[in-house]
């Protein structure tokens, strides 16, 4: 039976910062990284890039062979994680292989969730999380004239900009009462709405699909619940994302309501040896409570706290995911920072914007202190806005100049901070 | 792996937001006058003060870490992190990453922007006139020291905190093998330098004299070591005791002789490894076991010995005074020492400011040191025959006294009496330098 030290599941961006962060305190252990992926590392976050051809896919690794090599890691492609023997300190592998382990890291990330509507297990569909999918959605643009969007989240959005600029006929169908529910708020969303619209896509929110099916040439027809009927030549489903977790089955494992594994501060599950990381897991979130995170950041965080912990490095708890994102369309950006959307009475909340010009903001304070932002069509560094909600900073001395000019005022905050 | 890398450095009070460094850093990295596409940008500049937004060329960059696409990256060699166009998606999460606004969109251009160093030759700072940015490159010279052989053991059992083993490792890297050191009675023999139980503690000859004839010793030495046709540096490493007092007799005749060697003091103000007994290079008002602070006395009543200014008086070829705070400058003055000392005489003071004996945290020792500098309480010059004497990190507007002081323990019973006498002595000092000082441009 293989052995080794620390076992690697996963190839992305949590699994790599956690080889990192093992190396910086073990050099000798031996680290052994098993994905089921058949390429090198990458990361789902250059997908759509992928479709849309910006991105090259022998150009999108993110480690190559000398980095392995570096590191002194083992790495095993196109073999799953299938079963787990915790007791035994054991990992079973879809090839057949058993490996044993001394300390695991669950890096697996989250799959896309197929809805539960009548016939669309059976349909032909595409989404959008590994780089097979993106250069079949990219091959299946060319053939296609018509394309329909299941879910208006931020892959969603992202493939249909990808099918608008192709010059396809798109139409977008989203639960929620409008676009990219779970990031911004009705007035943020109703101008990246707009954008849309300008080319010609059609948003269709606040409405589902009840039932899918297949014609012969491999078009689609979906009927809506309102009976209207949407025919095209090309489906995405982008209806969300469930962490992949099927290799537990028969443990004792905690999970969470979400169906993450549930991880302490440190990254640790509820059974020793075992560490989980990134979209898998339900953990910690910054205010209390816990979260499936869900982005990248946070996967370099968790990856990182992960491996260190699994070294014996001292490492200080997790402060708890924070929502960080950043969204452009047609070249127009947008970023998201913490509780962007909070509404309440203890809330100070500052929004105004311009359809016109494009330029939105909307600062939410509590006690004088940032708890969220989303700036759309200005500058602005989010990664200091997410130090200043991170620490706290009382911006009550600095307030208006922070709500006139948050990126200067922000900046000169933690350029003092720094000093 | 263990490099070291160049740095820009802000200092905050010497920026008056002129904003020269914007517009030459636009003008370098776009063509443009447009300083909002600048890569690094000072904001602020009123009443509070001048603030920076600039990449810090992170060790362990955040920046890099969130980049889907791997655009982004530190360079082995130079330490930048550098940004790569082609594969950049224009995605931002790099400057969610960064918590220093190091990375921002460049909005003229359509993606992000980020300061290079220019190639190593900063533009911002060339153009920086307030002293407010310096391109802090002492990183060239700790790489080309790491290169070189270690000459002591490791683990030599110096104090916690004492700079004394810093500046031997680098002294012996610096001039190498052919070295035969002398190390009189006092600290560094007693870290292990000459050895314990019949091993040395370093990798050349070395040996123990006694406090009186280090200097004579090593002139005989070399006189030998030529004889033999052998070409060998003499150095020493003595406290202040084996140079300032009890040594200070050969150590005359050597210098009046311009005897070839590299004679270096380590300056810690006493005789710290027997007790902290006063020397005459102990400080006006410092405690030490035999200047004690009680009714009557309140420390060493009497000023320091200056003795690289005796050097100097005795016309020693090359005299220079050095601090470990300022490697770079010590490093200048070593390779000069050195060089001087393969036909005459060099000396070199060094400051060691002991946490043990002054009673200060171990980890200040290097704050300690730069604080003297900038105080005047100890002066960086260098005197060469020709070229007289040279300060080689003038300090403009220096601290007051009190600020260095109030650092260290043994100073803890002074009063603003006292504080003043030792301002008064620390200006006139400064002020009778001056007047050995080569006029500018001579
Ligand atoms: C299209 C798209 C766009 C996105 N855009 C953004 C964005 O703009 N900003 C942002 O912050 N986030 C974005 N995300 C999310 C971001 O990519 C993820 O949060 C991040 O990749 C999570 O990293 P991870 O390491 O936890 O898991 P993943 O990146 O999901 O990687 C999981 C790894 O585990 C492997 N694996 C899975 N199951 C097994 C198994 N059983 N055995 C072995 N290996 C297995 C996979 O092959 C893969 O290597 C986007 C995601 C997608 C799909």
């Amino acid at each position: 039976m293989p052995d080794t030290d620390y076992l690697i599941v996963g190839s992305s961006h949590a699994a790599l910062e956690a080889v990192t962060a093992i190396r910086m305190h073990d050099h000798s252990g031996s680290v052994t990284l098993v994905t089921r992926d058949r390429h090198p590392p990458y990361s789902p976050t250059i997908l759509p890039y992928v479709v849309s051809g910006r991105a090259k896919p022998e150009r999108v690794p993110l480690r190559d062979s000398g980095w392995f090599a570096a590191q002194g890691a083992t790495f095993v492609r196109e073999d799953a994680l299938v079963g787990l023997d915790p007791d035994a300190f054991t990992a079973r592998l879809e090839s057949g292989a058993m490996w044993r382990y001394g300390k695991l890291l669950l890096a697996t990330g989250a799959r896309p969730v197929v809805p539960d509507i009548a016939g669309l297990e059976t349909v032909p569909r595409h989404v959008l999380r590994t780089l097979d999918d993106a250069v079949a959605l990219r091959e299946a643009i060319g053939a296609a004239r018509r394309a329909v969007v299941l879910g208006a989240g931020l892959v969603g959005m992202h493939a249909a900009e990808n099918l608008v600029t192709a010059g396809l006929d798109v139409t977008i169908v989203e639960r929620g009462a409008h676009p990219l529910p779970l990031y911004f708020g009705a007035t943020a969303a109703a101008m990246i709405g707009q954008a849309f619209a300008a080319r010609g896509a059609r948003l269709l929110c606040g409405r589902t699909v009840a039932s899918a099916q297949g014609g012969g040439d491999g078009a689609v027809a979906l009927a809506l619940d309102d009976g209207e009927t949407l025919a095209t030549d090309l489906l995405v489903v982008a209806a969300g994302v469930v962490p992949e977790t099927g290799y537990l089955a028969g443990t004792d494992i905690g999970l969470g309501a979400a169906g993450g594994i549930l991880v302490d501060a440190h990254m640790r599950t509820t059974r020793p040896g075992i560490w989980a990381a990134g979209d898998v897991t339900e953990g910690p979130a910054f205010g209390g409570g816990v979260a499936v995170s869900g982005i990248l950041p946070s996967a370099v965080d968790q990856g990182r706290i992960a491996g260190m912990d699994m070294a014996g490095d001292r490492v200080p708890p997790y402060d708890g995911a924070i929502p960080l994102n950043t969204y452009a369309a047609f070249g127009r950006h947008a970023v998201s920072v913490g509780d962007a959307l909070a509404e309440g009475d203890d809330l100070d909340v500052h929004e105004d914007g311009d359809p016109e010009t494009g330029r939105y903001r909307r600062l939410v304070l509590r006690d004088g202190r940032l708890v969220g932002a989303t700036v759309i069509g200005e500058a602005i560094d989010g990664g200091i806005l997410r130090q200043l909600i991170l620490r706290r900073t009382d911006l009550t001395p600095v307030k208006d100049a922070f709500l006139a000019a948050p990126r200067d005022t922000a900046r000169v905050l933690m350029s003092r901070l720094w000093r | 792996m263990g490099r070291s890398f160049d740095t820009i450095r802000f200092r905050a009070e010497a920026c008056d937001a002129c904003g020269q460094c914007v517009i030459a850093c636009a003008r370098a990295k776009t063509g443009t006058d447009d300083t909002s596409r600048a890569r690094l940008q000072i904001l602020g500049g009123g009443t509070e003060g001048a603030e920076l937004a600039l990449c810090r060329q992170c060790t362990d960059p955040q920046c890099a870490a969130v980049c889907p696409s791997a655009s982004l990256a530190k360079d082995p060699d130079s330490g930048v992190v550098t940004w790569e166009a082609e594969t950049c998606v224009d995605c931002l999460l790099c400057t969610v990453g960064c918590a220093y606004g190091g990375i921002a969109s460049d909005p003229v251009a359509g993606h992000v922007a980020k300061c290079d160093l220019c190639d190593g030759a900063p533009e911002c700072v060339a153009a920086c006139d307030r002293g407010a940015l310096e391109h802090v490159t002492a990183s060239r010279l700790y790489n080309t020291q790491h290169e070189r052989e270690d000459l002591f053991a490791p683990g030599l059992s110096a104090c916690h905190g004492c700079n004394s083993e810093l500046l031997i490792r680098h002294t012996m890297r610096h001039i190498g093998r052919e070295t035969v050191v002398a190390a009189p009675p006092g600290c560094i023999p007693g870290m292990g330098v000459v050895g314990y139980n019949g091993q040395t503690g370093c990798k050349v000859p070395v040996f123990h004299p006694l406090l009186t004839n280090t200097a004579a010793m090593l002139a005989g030495l070399k006189t030998q070591y030529a004889r033999a046709g052998r070409d060998v540096t003499m150095v020493a490493l003595a406290g202040d005791g084996g140079t300032v007092d009890v040594g200070f007799q050969s150590l005359s005749g050597a210098a009046a002789r311009n005897d070839p060697m590299l004679f270096i003091c380590v300056d810690n103000e006493g005789y710290m490894n027997t007790g902290m007994q006063a020397s005459g290079s102990t400080s006006y008002g410092s405690w030490t076991s035999t200047t004690p602070v009680g009714e009557h006395m309140q420390g060493k009543s009497g000023d320091a010995k200056s003795l690289p200014m005796l050097m100097m008086m005795h016309n020693g070829a090359y005299v220079a005074t050095a601090s470990t705070a300022f490697l770079e400058d010590y490093h200048e003055k070593l390779e000069k020492a050195y060089a001087t000392a393969q036909h005459g005489f060099a000396y070199l003071h060094v400051y060691a400011p002991c946490p043990t004996g002054w009673r200060f945290p171990a980890a200040l020792t290097t704050e300690v040191c730069r604080r003297q500098v900038e105080t005047n309480f100890v002066t960086l010059w260098e005197y060469t025959r020709d070229g007289g004497l040279r300060f080689t990190r003038p300090v403009e507007g220096r601290r007051p006294i009190g600020d260095y002081v109030e650092m260290i323990g043994k100073y803890r019973h002074l009063d603003q009496t006292h504080l003043d006498v030792i301002q008064h002595q620390v200006d006139e000092r400064v002020a009778f330098l001056r007047r050995f000082a080569a006029p500018a441009g001579g």
